[in-house]
């Protein structure tokens, strides 16, 4: 290399200069260190993101907050009161009862998880989070039915009270799958839809179905 | 000799020219093995015939089967590898259920609505809904039976959902499996026109379970006869579709093991509806008061009707 040639580093001039590359925008997030704020500001902020969700859930708009900030603490929380709500029922102690704590959040996961598989692999654009994410908060209207029918049952077991549960299931079943359909069609290819609506459809059926089939001891 | 030579690349261009003028030449035969197949099918009456249709039908396969080789390239330990099972769309898996429900006598399930491109949406989906819909009926039917009993005490059983589960699942992947490995293994003894990988096997089993699932709804009416009946007619459509579908791949091997393996075939697939009809559904008895009959010499005779 010709010109090359001449260049040669003299050993007594030391090298100075700055090695840190400057970042073009600083995204608000890393403005301050969320590390020197005091505990109850971060549990504010995360217990808002998860309200906020709760509110999406309940009003099903074509808005992508729920899609875009996913949490797992939401669905962790309705998954565990659900079953918890789901025990005490009839025959705890013999083999033919409700189900277990385990089986109900083996259920509501292992089910999201299968979901979820099925659409990605159907061609989905969702991502894996994503959908576990809305999945999950939309189990919230059946959380609340399992509320309703618990303080139903305490009034009484009759027939009246059966069918007020079966109306009250009936429409939360409903307003689950519409909800969590309002935010996971719109990824799937379009000749597809009905192939991955069915299995949410499903799933929330069988949470309905242990829900109302709940009995008192 | 030079003439000669000379005489040679000239008939050597004379060809070459032609090709290039007519290069539609060579596209025209190819298309003609495709059209007879169609023919074949209308003129298809006598199961004589089917020999020919499996031959046309294994060409077109053959085809497919190199572009599918082609579309299933991918690594097994990638995503994309089982992203190939599910290229499916809606009218696809809709057409397919019906051709389960709606045999049609002399076509091949396999043939004709697989065509290569098997997938696992279908079996999967289909046994998750059959394992729920049996534990629902099973426990809504018991409820209905014993309804009016003061000592029932109504429960959930939520057991059986995971016993119909393992049941469902293992006979639409282990008996798939077993014959799958008997048909290979007579494929190395006898030569077969007909043979079928293991996913298409898999997908016949899963799509011919379709019919159980309105049948275990209709299950819930409780009288024998009409469960019964239920269980004969869905044996029947579903039976037949298996049927046809594997009859052509042990029609040239013995007799005897040929009409066994199909005997087995059916015999499982009922043995199935029959257990979850047994083991699901208590027997619709109608329990009267025990009437009590004072015979003639004095002593009394309790009799209870079934």
């Amino acid at each position: 290399f010709p010109g090359l040639a001449d260049v040669s580093i003299s050993q007594d001039i030391p090298v100075e200069g700055e090695i840190t590359v400057p970042v073009g925008s600083h995204s608000p997030d890393e403005d301050y260190s969320t590390l020197d704020e005091p505990v109850k500001d971060t549990i504010v902020r995360d217990l808002k993101a998860v309200g906020k969700k709760f509110v999406h859930v309940m009003y099903p708009r074509k808005s992508s907050a729920l899609l875009r900030d996913w949490d797992l603490w939401g669905p962790l929380v309705l998954c565990v009161s659900l079953a918890l709500m789901l025990q005490g029922g009839s025959a705890d102690s013999k083999d033919d009862g409700g189900p277990q704590f385990a089986e109900v959040f083996v259920i509501i996961w292992f089910g999201a998880v299968v979901i979820t598989l099925n659409s990605k692999l159907l061609g989905g654009t969702i991502s894996f989070f994503q959908s576990l994410c809305v999945l999950g908060y939309c189990v919230l209207p059946l959380t609340v039915a399992m509320l309703v029918c618990r303080l139903v049952l305490l009034a009484g077991a009759g027939t009246i009270s059966f069918i007020i549960r079966l109306i009250v299931v009936l429409a939360m079943f409903g307003w689950s799958t519409l909800a969590s359909t309002a935010f996971l069609a719109d990824s799937q290819p379009p000749n597809r839809k009905a192939l991955v609506v069915y299995p949410i459809f499903l799933f929330y059926f069988v949470i309905s179905w242990m829900i109302l089939t709940f009995t008192p001891q | 000799i030079a003439c000669l030579v000379m005489y040679l690349f000239a008939e050597f261009d004379d060809a070459a020219n032609l090709l290039a003028a007519n290069p539609d030449a060579t596209t025209i035969s190819i298309d003609e093995p495709v059209e007879t197949p169609k023919n074949q099918h209308s003129r298809l009456q006598e199961p004589g015939r089917e020999e020919d249709d499996e031959l046309l039908g294994t060409d077109d396969s053959d085809k497919t089967e190199l572009l599918a080789g082609q579309k299933k390239s991918a690594p097994f330990w990638t995503f994309d590898y089982y992203q190939t099972f599910f290229d499916v769309d809606t009218y696809q898996v809709l057409d397919r259920i019906k051709g389960s429900v709606f045999p049609v006598p002399g076509k091949n399930f396999v043939r004709l609505y697989i065509r290569s491109n098997p997938d696992l949406y279908g079996p999967f989906w289909i046994c998750a809904t059959l394992v729920f819909t049996i534990a629902v009926s099973g426990n809504l039917s018991n409820f209905f039976i014993h309804l009016g009993k003061p000592t029932y005490h109504y429960v959930p059983e939520f057991r059986k959902v995971s016993i119909a589960a393992t049941t469902i699942y293992a006979y639409a992947w282990l008996v798939p499996l077993a014959l799958w490995g008997f048909l290979m293994w007579r494929n190395s003894k006898v030569m077969n026109i007909v043979s079928y990988s293991f996913l298409e096997i898999v997908c016949v089993y899963g799509y011919s379970l379709f019919i159980y699932i309105p049948t275990a709804i209709l299950w819930i009416i409780p009288q024998k006869v009409v469960r019964w009946v239920l269980v004969v007619f869905s044996l029947c459509l579903s039976g037949s579709v298996l049927v046809m579908t594997f009859w052509p791949a042990v029609r040239d091997d013995n007799r005897r093991i040929a009409l066994a393996t199909v005997g087995t075939i059916i015999l499982l697939h009922a043995l199935l509806a029959v257990g979850c009809l047994a083991y699901f559904f208590d027997a619709p008895e109608l329990d009267f008061p025990a009437p009590i009959i004072p015979a003639h010499n004095g002593t009394t005779v309790v009799t209870k009707s079934h």
